[in-house]
């Protein structure tokens, strides 16, 4: 349980890095807050020839706020983003998501960056990025490329990244102030993975219908995917309990995962219409109060 | 502390940091976990590898006053940093933190493996003021595994360090 032997080293500047990726590739890996990399290393499921450790980068430790995006330095901690209050204004789903990444002690090391290029379809952060359409800007040798982040996830573990390519940033669309967020997940234990977890950002019209709703589902399938059936089903519909329920059905159809130690196909299509529900409703509900906060101002 | 150019790709690194408020440097393979620098190199034991891959918790030490998983990092990333253990609590370990004194009298360990981590997640989750109820207590110390399951006896422990820093104005 110690790591095998690597070469290290700490480039301190974002051209640096993306010359060390482009001249070692396939067997340089990035090691940015370790909490997954770590683990691999030390059970030697991974074996690089090259660590090219990023967190002295200071350029990917910014946090940008624009009038409509967002934007994540791909080496700030999920600690430091779960008590950012410019983060929980601008994007609130980061804000109900981020403290179900593993326990606190991995947040304070864990990094956005690194979350989202480890690809774990049962992790938080690529649910997220995935539910609001967000892009991930990478830079290779060749430059800096910018993949809508269902383009990005590609497979078990797997992104879009080429071998000289790293994860720079994450850009999230700011949320309109009147949508409402929900987030939702079910682990075994405080901090495990997800067995099923869901993800929904919903606004609704003057009648309190839904008129623009994003699911996005994290444990069920090799990547985070979205529940496009009951976008579909709750665009323009009322949002009451039966309704949403009834909708929340169709989350079943996206759950790939098969029979595992933690939970079976079945209980994980039960799980994920559940997750939804109850994600869609909070969001609902959310909405209904930023409204009449909103109009009471 | 952080270098002004790119060294080139080695598997040894000479690293200054301070561990319990020592200035400390010493060559270090790279691969070499922080656990495994913090125990076999500078003899802190109360560093404890259950799992080594950052499941149960109990190398948790303190980074920069943030808990951490010690065998989640390698030792030359602890360069320039702030490394606390346990042992920084009570320097001659007769006279105890009050932290330390509420675990005892709490009866908050059995078999002692978790112990050091806990006593350490304590004393941030205190600075941070996140011991306002049982329920918040229980899940700031849920990176932490006890064996022993002696989980109502530690958030006894923790309330009663808070007691104790808040009456005596100690800080955690």
């Amino acid at each position: 349980m110690k790591p095998p032997r690597f070469l290290y080293c700490d480039p301190d500047t974002l051209d640096a890095a993306v010359a060390l990726k482009a001249q070692h590739g396939f067997d340089a890996l990035m090691l940015a807050g370790g909490q997954s990399l770590m683990p691999m290393l030390n059970m030697r499921l991974a074996s690089p020839g090259v660590l090219i450790d990023i967190n002295g980068i200071t350029d990917l430790q910014r946090v940008v706020r624009t009038d409509d995006v967002l934007e994540i330095g791909a080496g700030v901690r999920q600690s430091a983003i779960e008590s950012d209050e410019q983060v929980h204004a601008a994007v609130p789903l980061l804000a109900r998501a981020v403290p179900h990444i593993g326990h606190v002690e991995n947040r304070h090391r864990g990094t956005v960056g690194g979350s989202i290029a480890h690809a774990d379809g049962a992790a938080e952060l690529p649910c997220i990025a995935v539910t609001l359409d967000a892009v991930i800007v990478v830079r290779g040798a060749s430059g800096e490329r910018e993949i809508p982040a269902k383009d990005f996830f590609q497979g078990f573990l797997s992104n879009a990244c080429a071998p000289d390519e790293l994860v720079v940033a994450v850009r999230f669309p700011v949320t309109p102030a009147a949508a409402g967020t929900g987030f939702v997940e079910v682990a075994r234990r405080e901090g495990d993975f997800a067995l099923a977890a869901a993800a929904v950002q919903a606004e609704l019209d003057e009648q309190s219908r839904i008129s623009r709703i994003a699911v996005g589902l994290a444990g069920v399938a090799a990547t985070p995917v979205r529940a496009t059936a009951v976008e579909d089903r709750l665009t323009g519909a009322a949002a009451d309990p039966d309704t949403v329920a009834a909708a929340a059905q169709l989350a079943a159809d996206v759950v790939t995962t098969g029979d595992d130690l933690h939970a079976t196909a079945a209980y994980r299509k039960h799980l994920a219409t559940t997750v939804v529900m109850r994600a869609v409703l909070a969001a609902v509900a959310d909405a209904e109060q930023r409204t009449q906060n909103g109009s009471a101002s | 502390m952080t270098t002004t150019e790119n060294p080139a790709a080695t598997d040894t690194r000479t690293i200054t940091l301070r561990v319990n408020g020592r200035e400390i440097t010493r060559t270090v393979s790279t691969r070499t976990t922080l656990a495994d620098f913090l125990r076999d190199d500078l003899d802190l034991v109360s560093v404890h590898l259950g799992c080594e891959h950052g499941v149960c918790g109990c190398c948790t030490v303190l980074l920069d006053g943030q808990s951490v998983r010690s065998c989640l990092m390698l030792a030359v990333q602890a360069r320039g940093h702030e490394v606390e253990t346990v042992e920084s609590l009570s320097a001659d370990q007769t006279d105890l933190h009050p932290i330390q004194e509420a675990f005892a009298e709490e009866h908050a360990l059995q078999c002692g493996f978790c112990t050091p981590a806990m006593v350490l997640r304590c004393k941030e989750i205190i600075a941070d003021g996140r011991t306002r109820t049982d329920e918040e207590v229980r899940r700031e110390i849920s990176g932490i595994l006890c064996r022993c399951t002696g989980y109502q006896n530690i958030v006894n422990a923790v309330q009663n360090a808070s007691r104790r820093c808040a009456s005596t104005g100690q800080e955690a």
